[in-house]
């Protein structure tokens, strides 16, 4: 306590912030204004560019040429438990070949809806089996069966994995803490950070455009949330009952596995929903490498416009995800509440009746699809097919509404993104790296200082500074109004349970969704284009926003503000002076949250014309230019990571100040 | 050691008892350097020094010996390093300087495979959110010590359902800790820490988190089981008039130091500080002062009664007044060796002898 207080009195107090601000905010104007006479501190040299990039595409292709053997024999490896799991949900065991060959038959499409709601039921009553179960028949129904499975094929693969390599990982973090410090913290901080795109360009190199490679992407993007869940999880569990494994004569390895991680499963439950979430998001991503499926799906019905059956395929991730996630969630939340007494039967099928009779189903319904077609494949007669319908609709709105869509997407171009993205793109660089640099030094000091200047100086010197600058306009821009429409609904709901009952479930669903369905109903209306891509990311980015701001009013204590109360205070007087200042904290973890969401998000707006670095990677993906994408992947990262840092000081700064 | 060994212990008199376990000069220091600090000065060090060394002390040249069979507790308010304390005994706090001697033997010197093996076999720990495991039930619990000694199914159930009988928790052995009351919870971590038969038993503020009438049940329970097993009982607590119900013997902490070791009836009587006439004030006296303490020699008078050297005031302070005479204080063969005047109960009673006490 007193280290902080003498360090906080050490530096300038608050007024001479404000002069060195203005000063440094005149300097950086003059340096623009007199960029005819230094236009290298405006715009980075060309000639001074460090090919970076280069070095990287060397390194991949001598790694690619001297170690073949070892990428071939791992997509050998994985492939035989992957193909398994294809073979088994979509397509069919094929035995033999040619005119002898057999096909065993895939799991039949009604034994796996039946096996989901009795899944869902097992883990959360009727309501949870048939949502769960009613998604999967949606899927069917709708024809999009076969390549939903191949989908959920990969995730199944995909996430075991993730969550040993994860739980491995985070025993490794939680045993040596010099590890998590110097390895672990940061390279979990860039893994999450870094987007989704540039993950697929080294796999693609490496392992080829196939499955296999889709199914690793999937599996390294996947597995941070379970470091930190199997981190947090440890570090959590109550140290007395640390000290009674000590005393019941643990040895280390009893310790562990028979009282730490049993403690902490509530905590690496959730950790398992949050990998399944982001497996699935990856997995729709990698279809760009050949992982098929609904991404796959998607991503051909947009490249042709064809917005109805791009609609179609968006609308079975959203049910595959939303089946997924509370599937998981339940069974999360039924560990958190611990085990309750069951009377204990001999017999396996008194004591798992759901999973029983969901294996028979499944052996019977798949037994019954070799003779009985229906059973097999969804029948076309049976099936829907909203695509038509969702192309009629647009056609309408285009038809009567183009006018005013037109009349605001223009307006929007001329009046707000147009002006921000030419101050943005023209402002200097060298004037970017000192103020972003100061104030790194007035929230946490010179180390904070000299790494949010490195890494945005990184920009700069890579050759990447205007198209980093795309980036920053546009998700700055779309963070600050996904924050100006969310902390009001926020602010909203912490006050009235009732709209509180009404968001929660919709932001529960839009927080589910894998971004590539946010792309879909936008390009729709709007085209391609930074106004798409600004719509898209703020319906994506406004989730943290909303969820934070309400947190952070509802968790101010009953205490104070009955302490407010009776002190005389109105409830405007309450809600000003007492609530929003100690939410304070909270709300701007939710715009951090926020920013670093509408990064990611922006990135995958590539696909819809952008001109940022997410086109950098998307065209480096095209091209198979690793150099090229690893560094546009890493730009983005550092403006994830500059901004969560200057955030994370700020919080931490007003969170001492509350104390 | 056997439970039946222990139970011979009973018989002999205190003082003969073999010291079980000791602490001598035992420190616990944290931060930077603090080993090398402490064996520098040859383990011994005033506050000043240690703060001047940026240090933090929370256990303080502690001397104590705990006797074979004794409820010994430890009491002190929060901060007072009585927790870090049971903790260096156990060594799951491994003490900054000093020796912690087990039956005579140093704790800190031995291997970690024979302290393990101590801790399955001879040791056992009750805590004060009493520590169950949230995913197994409760005989599954009790016997989670058992199993990690690698006891088979049957043999290790069989002493579960056994000390499941002896606290009282028979029926709910498939129930989990969530499902129970935190009176009942703190059972099975009672049963957990009986079931491997331990001979010293680390009692860890077991009641601190229940309901005073729960709490005072459980210390009744504590008792009927003491009497029937003789552990040798280090018992934590915060709260004094617990410490008086159960004692052998209290060691007051204050700052991590121990400010005072004695019986119940000695803190109260001859307090060494303020700081524990402090605590000792508002205790029923008579119901802690036996008849030793106020008893003077004979002057000759008539005795109205005889009472026992050991016995407690409150349990003849009736009569006595009643009768209005001095009784005598006999010792085992029935010899006189003083006596107790009524005026003396009342002075007592009223508070009038405070004074002396507090002097």
């Amino acid at each position: 306590m007193t280290v902080t207080a003498s360090a906080s009195a050490a530096r300038p107090p608050v007024q001479r912030w404000l002069a060195i601000w203005a000063l440094a905010l005149i300097a950086v104007l003059v340096v623009f204004l007199l960029q005819d006479r230094m236009p290298w501190a405006v715009n980075y040299p060309t000639e001074a560019v460090v090919p970076v990039a280069d070095w990287i595409s060397a390194l991949m292709r001598w790694v690619k040429s001297n170690f073949s053997w070892l990428t071939r024999s791992i997509t050998a490896v994985l492939g035989v438990p992957l193909d398994f799991a294809l073979n088994l949900l979509a397509k069919n065991f094929k035995i033999g070949h040619g005119a002898e060959a057999f096909a065993l038959p895939r799991l039949s499409w009604v034994g796996v809806c039946a096996a989901a709601y009795l899944a869902g039921r097992a883990a959360g009553g009727w309501k949870l089996g048939v949502l769960v179960g009613g998604c999967f028949a949606y899927i069917a129904l709708f024809g999009q069966w076969t390549s939903a499975m191949l989908t959920l094929g990969l995730i199944s693969i995909a996430v075991p994995f993730c969550i040993v390599t994860g739980l491995f990982v985070g025993i490794w973090a939680w045993r040596k803490p010099w590890a998590e410090r110097l390895i672990i913290s940061p390279a979990l901080d860039l893994m999450q950070t870094i987007p989704t795109f540039a993950y697929l360009i080294p796999m693609l190199l490496l392992f080829g455009n196939s499955p296999v490679s889709a199914m690793i992407a999937t599996a390294i993007f996947a597995t941070p949330p379970m470091v930190r869940a199997t981190m947090l999880g440890l570090a959590r569990v109550p140290s007395e009952i640390d000290d009674f494994s000590e005393m019941a004569g643990c040895t280390a390895r009893q310790k562990l596995w028979r009282v730490l991680l049993p403690s902490a499963r509530p905590t690496l439950m959730v950790g398992v929903n949050q990998v399944i979430m982001l497996a699935l998001n990856m997995v729709i991503i990698a279809s760009m490498i050949g992982a098929g499926g609904l991404g796959y799906d998607v991503l051909l019905a947009l490249r042709a416009l064809k917005v109805g059956e791009a609609m179609e395929a968006g609308l079975a991730i959203v049910a595959l995800a939303i089946a997924l996630d509370r599937l998981s969630q339940a069974i999360a939340h039924n560990h958190a509440q611990g085990q309750i007494y069951q009377a204990a039967s001999p017999d396996f099928w008194r004591r798992y009746p759901n999973l029983t009779l969901a294996v028979a189903i499944l052996a019977a319904t798949t037994l019954l699809s070799l003779s009985v077609p229906a059973f097999a494949a969804v029948p076309k007669a049976i099936t829907f097919t909203t695509a038509p319908l969702w192309k009629a609709a647009v056609s309408w709105v285009t038809i009567n509404f183009f006018d005013t869509i037109e009349a605001f997407r223009v307006a929007l171009i001329l009046n707000v993104l147009n002006p921000v993205r030419a101050f943005c793109e023209g402002f200097p660089w060298l004037g970017a790296v000192f103020l972003l640099g100061l104030a790194g030094y007035q929230l946490s000091g010179l180390r904070l200082a000299f790494l949010v200047a490195a890494l945005t100086a990184f920009c700069a010197i890579t050759g990447l500074w205007e198209k980093t600058m795309a980036t920053v306009y546009l998700c700055g821009l779309s963070a600050f109004i996904s924050c100006l429409i969310g902390i009001p609904i926020g602010l909203m709901a912490s006050r009235s349970d009732r709209f509180e009952k009404t968001v929660t479930p919709i932001i529960d669903t839009l927080q589910v969704l894998p971004s590539f369905c946010f792309i879909i109903p936008v390009v729709m209306l709007f085209r391609v284009g930074d106004v798409t891509a600004m719509i898209a990311t703020v319906a994506f980015a406004v989730v943290p926003a909303i969820r934070y701001t309400n947190h952070g009013i509802r968790q101010v204590p009953p205490a104070l503000i009955e302490a407010a109360k009776v002190s005389g205070c109105t409830p405007r007087q309450t809600f000003f002076r007492v609530q929003l200042p100690l939410a304070l904290p909270e709300i701007m973890l939710g715009v951090n949250q926020t920013i670093l969401m509408a990064l990611a998000m922006i990135i995958i707006c590539a696909m819809v014309g952008t001109r940022d670095l997410g086109q950098e990677v998307f065209i480096a993906l095209s091209k198979a230019d690793s150099g090229r994408g690893i560094v546009a992947g890493l730009a983005i990262a550092f403006i994830g990571i500059v901004a969560d840092r200057l955030f994370s000081a700020w919080t931490a700064k007003a969170r001492a100040r509350l104390g | 050691m056997t439970e039946a060994t222990e139970s011979q212990a009973v018989g002999v008199p205190k003082d003969a008892r073999p010291i079980k376990l000791a602490c001598r000069n035992v420190w616990k220091l944290f931060g930077s350097n603090a080993a090398d600090f402490i064996r520098q000065r040859d383990g011994k060090a005033s506050p000043a020094d240690i703060a001047a060394a940026g240090l933090v002390g929370a256990v303080r040249a502690v001397d104590l010996e705990i006797r074979q069979g004794e409820i010994f507790i430890i009491m002190g308010l929060s901060g007072s390093g009585k927790s870090t304390l049971v903790r260096c005994m156990s060594r799951l706090v491994e003490p900054t300087h000093g020796k912690v001697e087990f039956e005579g033997k140093d704790l800190l010197k031995i291997s970690d495979a024979a302290l393990i093996e101590l801790r399955r076999h001879r040791m056992g720990m009750v805590f004060q959110n009493f520590a169950l495991l949230p995913h197994l039930n409760v005989l599954d619990n009790i016997a989670f010590p058992l199993s990690i000694q690698g006891q088979d199914r049957p043999t290790r159930e069989k002493r579960a359902q056994e000390v499941i009988e002896l606290v009282g928790l028979r029926g709910r052995e498939h129930f989990y800790p969530r499902e129970l009351s935190g009176g009942q919870q703190q059972r099975v971590g009672i049963a957990r820490s009986l079931a491997t038969k331990p001979e010293i038993w680390f009692l860890d503020e077991p009641f601190s988190a229940l309901d005073p009438l729960i709490r005072r049940e459980m210390q009744d329970e504590l008792m009927r089981l003491q009497t029937m097993l003789h552990k040798t009982i280090v018992f934590i607590t915060h709260d004094f008039d617990e410490a008086i119900r159960l004692a052998d013997r209290i060691a007051i902490m204050k700052d991590g130091e121990v400010i005072q070791i004695g019986t119940p009836e000695e803190l109260v009587v001859n307090p060494a500080t303020d700081y524990v006439a402090e605590f000792t004030r508002d205790v029923d006296r008579a119901k802690v002062i036996s008849a030793r303490s106020l008893m003077r020699a004979c002057d000759g008078s008539d005795h109205g009664g005889t009472v026992a050297p050991d016995a407690k005031i409150a349990s003849f302070s009736a009569s006595i007044v009643s009768a209005g005479k001095p009784f005598a204080v006999v010792n085992g063969t029935g010899k006189p060796i003083g006596e107790v005047t009524p005026q003396a109960v009342i002075d007592l009673l009223a508070g009038i002898e405070h004074k002396r006490a507090g002097a």
